[in-house]
């Protein structure tokens, strides 16, 4: 095998800063009672984290607790305490470790108890699920919510309709409760600070995904890229944090790129670069580390995915714009990768193939994920069928420990990754 | 001869195919996988090229004039008498290391006469019954080496036992302690000399029937001459990764099942082979290549188990059960795809009176469900259609997927080998080939 990696971990500067973002965020977070900040819980998809900070709020994001939980291998009892409590097998599995979480004094990463949250602002963007997890939290904290409801693009595109109504329900719903809560008032010039800041990252990240399209790719768009989304996913759009982290990684991966190295591993620089992916579905967090082994042990790189877009598809055109900033909020919203319909994730996912060169489309289908498991097999077939590459299928779960079944997960991607060897030799191993 | 030799690593058997460097297939061997696959390879790559051997000296016996329309008899002799100069081999093996093991304080100052009741038993075996066990018309329970001396040597010993004044329990702790040792130990002696050794007692056998000894032996040691060379192996199955040889020699059984599927029925464009634990719908190109697959997953229900632990809820064996659900005079129903759940199903739909043969086909009918709902994930069944793995064996099982095809898809070729079961070995020859000879 030529592929070989380097086992000398080195932390570059770009992880070190996201890793003390978040510390940070975690602090903030659990110190509220002191400092009197309030708290909003929100979602990653149609996060509006900069319309947060015009109100001084410290954002919460259930979901990336309950990642957070799963990568340290504690969301297995939440999820398991959750069912005691009521909630089935088949509930998403985020839901049942928020809920175990809270079950066992809601203790942040940082080992200190989470505030209960003094306000919960639910973007609706494609999952419904989103919907019953923020009513159950309602029920529990008893603060005031507020729901943004984000029109699906059912037709495939944004209408001028649904934009008004967005931009609508901000001015009339979600800042005047912000105002109440918070008791900050609205400064939209404060908004078009924070937007310019959002740009700014965007335009790095955007280069960043983009750098995938090289051979070989200096970077992992999915094991890697789920890192690289951290900071303008969650509560660091609009800062200038962001835009200090966006340009360190761009730097480090224009270093990579120069120097033709391949995406950093848990083992040290990927070298040999066998089979490019394009991924769609989360990846499966709790058993991180060995899902992504069996990617790189064999050589295989993700250049490009659809879950790094969940939180917005700034690869295709998409920025913050501070000098519409209402309505640059509703076309977030709405553009979402949640938000999208199933021929519009096909094109997308087709267009990735062929602009970044891969030997195929590779689904991690979610089994507790009802919302966005559904169509996927025929979402593969359609996209094999536009591009003759060969499709593979697998299925984990989020955050339960209990639907990662390595042994199968290998058996299928070996399989799959001899099958590229196979479509790549084609003619010379036909049969005699 | 340069031979390419393709292992599958299965959950309950390990199989193994030799091939020449045409793509013929010339031997096919299997053993139990138990739970040691380097053993198993060994072991079924052993039978594979014993019976490659004798597909070569076939191949002599037909050119004979002499031998016309005895070649059958002459190959089903001279197999039966490899087969007891394997297990004669084996049994000094045992023996051998059986007395090796007389020793330490608990047998301290009986090591003699233990010694003399084992080596007294083991002349038995070897004078007195090797010839019985291994004559023409002999009947044997079970070709496993542990099978057949294990009965014998339980009778003989307790008999020289008591004539010695030794505790049979020394010899059966012996025994016990030794047999795995031995059966982990495959016969390694020359397999030239074996055969040869058979060939004499074949020529023996038949002495008076055949004028001209010269016509059975002269092909016999053409075909003995033939050097076969192991040039490439390729692994495959779920033992894979245990395989002693690297990676490149490794292949997915999903690819091998597929390639194999294509070599038997060129063509086939779906697959489906449900072995013991998985369920896989293969879909193949016109060169065998692998377009799409899917397999069960985070659930065996639907895999060959099922059955088996049907079987075992009926207290059946497990090849009893097609033909007694072939009786079926109607098929009842069976909602659940979890095998656990169906045997709770099968249990009330006893009480409740309904015969065991309807019930039966009941649960055949719900395997092949769950293995249709498998290949329409795949991408459904696009003619021709080969069915492989160890449930293409069982009757009920394929008639219930002929209808179930037949519903769905219409018109479909169905393709079922009587050697199915080598379908993911056979795919793992050809690659070894082709790795060679395409290189």
């Amino acid at each position: 095998m030529n592929t070989k990696v380097d086992t000398e971990v080195i932390k570059e500067p770009s992880m070190l800063k996201q890793k003390d973002m978040i510390a940070g965020n975690y602090d903030r977070l659990t110190s509220t009672r002191e400092s009197g900040e309030k708290i909003v819980s929100t979602f990653v998809p149609g996060n509006l984290n900069e319309l947060i900070m015009c109100f001084d709020m410290v954002n919460n994001l259930p979901e990336t607790n309950a990642i957070q939980n799963g990568l340290r291998k504690q969301s297995g009892a939440m999820i398991m305490d959750a069912e005691k409590s009521g909630h089935s097998e088949d509930v998403c599995t985020y839901v049942k470790a928020d809920i175990g979480m809270m079950g066992r004094g809601n203790i942040a990463p940082n080992g200190k108890p989470m505030p209960a949250p003094d306000m919960l602002l639910l973007s609706y963007t494609g999952c419904f699920t989103f919907m019953k997890w923020f009513e159950l939290l309602r029920h529990e904290y008893k603060c005031p919510t507020v729901m943004l409801q984000i029109p699906y693009q059912g037709d495939g595109k944004i209408t001028k309709n649904m934009r008004d109504f967005v931009v609508k329900q901000l001015k009339e719903e979600v800042i005047p409760m912000f105002e109440q809560v918070s008791g900050v008032k609205f400064d939209i010039d404060r908004l078009r600070e924070y937007l310019k800041n959002s740009a700014k990252a965007e335009d790095d990240l955007v280069w960043v995904l983009e750098s995938g399209k090289n051979k070989p790719s200096p970077i992992d768009a999915y094991f890697g890229g789920v890192y690289y989304i951290g900071p303008i996913f969650t509560a660091f759009r609009g800062t200038e944090d962001a835009v200090e982290y966006y340009g360190l990684l761009r730097k480090e991966v224009e270093e990579r790129l120069a120097a033709g190295k391949g995406p950093i591993t848990p083992e040290g620089d990927l070298q040999g670069e066998k089979y490019r992916l394009v991924v769609e579905g989360p990846p499966n967090w709790t058993s991180f580390r060995e899902f992504w082994k069996l990617f790189y042990d064999e050589g295989a790189v993700v250049v490009a995915s659809s879950y790094t877009k969940v939180g917005g598809l700034y690869d295709q055109g998409f920025r913050h714009d501070p000098n519409d900033p209402l309505g640059t909020l509703a076309d977030y919203c709405l553009g979402c990768y949640t938000n999208n319909n199933l021929p519009q994730r096909v094109e997308l996912l087709e267009k990735y193939i062929n602009d970044y060169q891969a030997d195929g489309l590779l689904i991690n289908s979610i089994k507790s994920c009802n919302s966005f498991s559904a169509g996927q097999l025929l979402m593969m077939r359609e996209i094999e069928k536009r591009t003759g590459k060969p499709a593979a299928f697998i299925e984990t779960d989020l955050v339960d420990p209990r639907y990662f079944s390595h042994a199968n997960v290998k058996n299928r991607l070996e399989s799959y990754f001899q099958m590229i060897d196979q479509k790549r030799s084609g003619a010379s191993l036909a049969a005699a | 001869m340069e031979c390419f030799i393709g292992i599958d690593l299965g959950s309950t058997t390990t199989k193994a195919v030799v091939m020449d460097d045409k793509g013929q297939v010339l031997g096919r061997g299997i053993t139990n996988s138990r739970s040691n696959y380097d053993t198993a390879a060994r072991v079924s790559k052993l039978e594979a090229f014993i019976d490659a051997r004798l597909s070569l000296i076939r191949r002599e016996l037909d050119k004979e004039p002499a031998l016309a329309g005895r070649v059958d008899d002459v190959l089903e002799g001279l197999t039966r008498n490899f087969r007891r100069e394997q297990f004669i081999e084996q049994l000094g093996d045992l023996e051998q290391t059986c007395i090796s093991n007389v020793d330490g304080p608990r047998f301290a100052g009986m090591e003699k006469p233990i010694i003399e009741a084992l080596t007294e038993t083991f002349r038995r075996l070897r004078d007195d019954e090797a010839d019985k066990l291994f004559a023409p018309d002999a009947q044997r329970k079970s070709d496993f080496f542990r099978d057949i001396a294990g009965s014998r040597f339980m009778q003989i010993g307790e008999e020289v036992a008591r004539g010695g004044g030794v505790s049979f329990d020394h010899l059966l702790h012996m025994y016990d302690k030794s047999i795995i040792e031995v059966e982990n130990r495959p016969p390694s002696g020359d397999m030239n000399r074996k055969f040869v050794s058979a060939m004499e007692r074949v020529r023996d056998e038949i002495a008076g029937e055949l004028l001209d000894t010269a016509a059975l032996e002269a092909p016999i040691k053409v075909a003995l001459d033939v050097d076969m060379k192991e040039r490439y192996v390729v692994g495959t199955g779920y033992g894979r990764v245990r395989l002693p040889f690297p990676k490149e020699h490794i292949r997915s059984e999903i690819l091998c099942h597929g390639l194999g599927a294509h070599l038997m029925y060129p063509a086939t464009r779906t697959v489906l082979d449900i072995g013991g634990q998985d369920t896989k719908g293969i879909q193949i190109d016109e060169k065998g290549i692998v377009v799409n697959f899917q397999m069960n997953d985070r659930c065996a229900a639907g895999t060959g188990r099922y059955l088996g632990y049907v079987a075992d809820e009926m207290n059946m064996g497990l090849h009893e059960l097609g033909p007694l659900a072939m009786k079926a005079s109607k098929t009842i129903r069976i909602n659940s795809t979890c095998t656990v759940f169906a045997g709770a199903e099968l249990r009330d739909r006893l009480a409740l009176g309904d015969k065991r043969e309807d019930i039966l086909a009941g649960l055949h009918r719900a395997i092949m469900l769950r293995a249709m709902s498998i290949i329409s994930r795949s991408g459904g069944i696009t003619d021709q259609f080969t069915f492989t793995g160890g449930v293409a064996k069982n009757e009920a099982a394929v008639k219930e997927l002929r209808q179930l095809v037949k519903e769905n898809y219409g018109d479909v070729q169905i393709n079922i080998d009587p050697d199915s079961i080598y379908t993911g070995a056979l795919g793992a020859s050809e690659f070894a080939r082709r790795a060679v000879m395409e290189a």
